[in-house]
């Protein structure tokens, strides 16, 4: 269950209480953690919600990241030294002393914005930046008395600290990159060029007219039409190959089977731009080259192998007893496969299709070395053609907008299936 | 090689027959799209990058043929007139055999076929010269002489189009070997910053991607409301396509209108915009008496890297993590041991297999990628690895030569590493 921090017997308040800390004042004490965690959550929530301030209502923001951290650590001395205070009053004063020290640093200013402008935006700014940096500082310190600690509490104290850090800044490293693609693709170039820092949402103006022009002007649709046919076909052509592969790698016996099973995961090692130059020579020739055909023989010689890797160990999991009668009541080979292995293998299956859907789905490489003809682009090749000068930045996001979109509901759709064909595939990609 | 604890009596039985002849059936589709498309152009591969051709030699040698008729205007029965023709090999450096043309010749003229490459018969005038040089150019300068008044002899005799013959080599299929490639390659200047810059990025991508895999994981190993949301969230990085992730960063870190230099600015943490991705020094800083410049184009094509592949260590290690037997922490609480001593002395070795194999493998992985370094600088500034330089030499200096042999070097490469890796790879307990 847990390999870092708490322990069953360690929720907030238990582990302190059952063990009365030595008095004094030491490196390991409450008030070392009120230290630590006062300063970097009063200055991470700041730069947080600052920005977040800044770009949701268009203001130029001015975060006071420092007043923000000393107001923190104003805030977790005074958490660590109200030990005996009742909660809700203790949560109270300690919201208060952030707030008082944050007002008073700042000069009244915490967004360093004066407070005519957009109030509202600065209201809730400060209401979420006060209340979740008293709460998390809470959830790290509360049961910490200030004095000196056992070193296993203490480090409980610092392990809550880091989770918390780590929250945080995880989230936000994540999410940003997505929020200005979608964001981005709603503006105008003059407008971020003026101020890039404003995502707000201006209804009045034509939020989505990127899109439109992408797909009056630039054919998008059938992009997404021709990354459909290429993904879907691709996940077909895998299945009628790799089904009966991996099931002959899992049931019957000849020789040769193990070389065999270990010289697919070989081919699975060999990179891309390896085989790249020969297939755009060879398939030049053949007038390949520049054509839907070409992918879909490219992209499942790729995704077979390890389609056939995966599926061959969930076949080997499959009781073989349910297989042997079905032959002994006089089913063929390919019956025993279609009437009783494949509806066994049915998530199995499904893991597979999605993991390869996605890798066709989102295949570069390929796609932007053999398609020329803008009426057979992929939807990479397609976003690809939106990286000029001349145009706009907002078309180029909208297009990868119109991308990730498709495959991030499938995603989050069948979270389930796809999880677990990631985590079988996931050694390449 | 039969699995002898399924225990089939020894020899071929006929139905031991039955059953290879079967799995040979199954296997063969996929045995012979997986050996067209990926053993094949593998092999194919090492001979382009033995013969020096270009990009443009792809297309076999031709001759062709020019026209030209000089005449007046109009021409009297009896006058005299020329017809030129120009056959040219337009190969740089291939030759054409057996070259010539035919042109059929209206009638109202009789031929001064003094040339004797040349032959009239049933009105169609065949000239051949026999072997063509690389650029060389065969002039034919034919009398006419009009038996019948011609208006505008130009359009008449212009008019029917002659057809050039010849067989051009194709300079892929030539027994023409030479090991200027590698040669080029090797001795170029750039040649050892480009593999040393490929181990550094391979190196720092995965064991960025790695740590942060660690450290998401260690967030959400134990359960707590929103985890599920949180594993969904983390993995959106590798699950959308990489065009749009990699166009995003360049949106979000572009010096002019890019959200992240807008924000450092605002908090005053850099007085002029940073170029993340097109400045190969941003500073310099000094360790130990040695200068070292900091890469920055590098360190942000690593850490989009890191960012992009964390979800693949972080399902790993997750599932790791789960895993382990919780026994042991209860005893090691009894015991008093500290969380951070439990991580160190308990989760850490039982990780350390799985730590090592995705570090291996993803290592060779990084090694290969080609996507991600492309499209965010196209080699720039210091990020340009072997597989770019690969697309460089083929398809941007168009010798097509130089870049299979780049890619043999890659394949080398891999070759040393999975022998080197393989060898001390830790089992799987």
């Amino acid at each position: 269950m847990s390999t870092l921090a708490s322990s069953p017997s360690s929720g907030p308040g238990s582990a302190v209480k059952q063990r009365p800390a030595p008095g004094g004042f030491g490196l390991a004490s409450g008030t070392t953690a009120a230290l630590i965690a006062g300063p970097v959550f009063g200055a991470l929530f700041m730069i947080v919600f600052g920005v977040t301030l800044a770009l949701f209502s268009g203001e130029p923001a001015r975060p006071q990241v420092g007043a923000s951290a000393l107001a923190g650590l104003a805030a977790a001395l005074v958490l660590v030294f109200t030990g005996a205070m009742s909660a809700p009053l203790r949560r109270a004063v300690v919201a208060g002393a952030f707030f008082a020290v944050l007002m008073v640093l700042s000069l009244g200013a915490p967004f360093g914005l004066a407070l005519t402008a957009s109030p509202l935006w600065q209201l809730a700014g400060l209401a979420v930046l006060v209340g979740l940096t008293m709460q998390t500082l809470w959830l790290c310190l509360a049961d910490t008395p200030a004095g000196r600690l056992r070193r296993y509490d203490f480090e409980v104290a610092l392990i809550r600290i880091l989770k918390g850090v780590g929250y945080i800044v995880f989230t936000v490293f994540v999410v940003l990159p997505f929020y200005v693609m979608v964001m981005t693709s709603f503006k105008s170039q003059a407008s971020l060029l003026a101020n890039p820092l404003d995502f707000s949402i201006d209804l009045n103006s034509d939020l989505v007219s990127s899109y439109t022009t992408l797909f009056t002007e630039f054919n998008f649709g059938t992009y997404i039409l021709n990354s459909a046919i290429v993904s879907v076909g691709t996940v077909f052509l895998t299945l009628f190959f790799a089904v009966p592969g991996a099931y002959t790698i899992a049931r019957l016996r000849f020789r040769g089977r193990d070389a065999f099973a270990n010289s697919v995961l070989l081919i699975y090692m060999v990179p891309a731009i390896v085989l790249v130059l020969p297939l755009y020579a060879v398939f030049s020739q053949l007038g390949l080259r520049n054509s839907i055909v070409g992918l879909l023989i490219v992209y499942p010689a790729t995704t077979i192998p390890v389609a056939l890797y995966m599926l061959q160990g969930y076949f080997r999991g499959l009781p073989a007893e349910m297989e042997e009668a079905g032959l002994m009541d006089g089913l063929s080979r390919l019956g025993v496969i279609a009437k009783i292995t494949l509806p066994l293998s049915l998530p199995a299956l499904a893991s597979v299709s999605l993991y390869v859907f996605m890798i066709a789905w989102n295949e570069f490489l390929f796609a932007f070395m053999f398609l020329d003809d803008p009426s057979i682009f992929t939807l990479p090749r397609g976003v690809a053609s939106l990286n000029s000068s001349e145009l706009p930045r907002e078309l180029m996001m909208a297009g990868a907008v119109i991308a990730t979109v498709p495959i991030m509901v499938i995603f989050l759709w069948l979270e389930r299936f796809m999880v677990r064909g990631l985590a079988a595939g996931a050694v390449k990609g | 090689m039969t699995d002898a604890t399924q225990g089939p009596p020894r020899g071929a039985g006929a139905l031991e027959k039955r059953e290879a002849r079967l799995a040979f059936i199954l296997l063969a589709p996929t045995f012979a799209i997986v050996a067209l498309v990926v053993a094949l152009p593998l092999i194919m591969n090492f001979w382009i990058s033995v013969k020096p051709v270009m990009l443009a030699d792809l297309r076999p040698a031709e001759a062709t043929i020019n026209e030209r008729v000089r005449a007046d205007d109009t021409v009297a029965p009896g006058e005299t007139f020329e017809i030129v023709y120009t056959l040219r090999n337009t190969s740089p450096n291939l030759p054409v055999g057996r070259a010539g043309f035919t042109d059929a010749i209206p009638a109202g003229v009789t031929l001064d076929l003094t040339d004797d490459r040349c032959a009239l018969a049933d009105g169609t005038l065949t000239c051949a010269v026999g072997r063509l040089e690389p650029r060389a150019r065969e002039r034919f300068e034919i009398v006419a002489t009009a038996t019948e008044a011609i208006d505008d002899p130009e359009e008449r005799y212009e008019a029917t189009e002659p057809a050039a013959q010849g067989r051009g080599q194709n300079a892929l299929l030539t027994f023409n070997f030479s090991l200027e490639n590698f040669t080029r390659v090797v001795n170029s200047p750039e040649f050892w910053s480009v593999l040393w810059t490929s181990i550094v990025y391979a190196i720092f991508g995965t064991g960025g991607a790695l740590l942060l895999g660690l450290f998401a994981a260690l967030l959400l190993n134990n359960a707590f409301k929103g985890r599920a949301f949180l594993r969904g969230l983390f993995l959106f990085p590798y699950v959308a396509p990489v065009i749009a992730v990699a166009y995003t960063w360049i949106t979000l870190l572009d010096p002019n209108s890019g959200t992240l230099n807008a924000i450092l600015m605002q908090m005053g943490a850099v007085s002029e915009p940073v170029n993340f991705l097109g400045q190969r020094t941003a500073f310099t800083f000094s360790v130990f008496g040695f200068s070292i410049d900091f890469p920055m184009a590098l360190t942000t094509v690593i850490v989009f890297e890191a960012w992009r592949y964390f979800p693949l260590s972080f399902l790993f290690i997750l599932a790791r993590m789960q895993s382990i037997n919780t026994d042991m922490y209860e005893a090691a609480e009894i015991d008093g041991a500290t969380p951070f001593q439990q991580f160190w002395y308990l989760s850490l070795p039982q990780l350390a297999a799985i730590l090592a194999i995705l570090f291996l493998l993803r290592y060779i992985w990084t090694f290969n990628k080609f996507d991600d370094i492309f499209l965010l600088t196209g080699g720039a500034a210091g990020t340009r690895t072997l597989t770019v330089d690969v697309y460089e030499q083929a398809i941007g200096l168009g010798n097509i030569g130089a870049g299979a042999a780049v890619a043999v070097v890659v394949f080398v490469a891999l070759l040393l590493f999975s022998l080197v890796f393989f060898r001390f790879t830790p089992k799987e307990g």
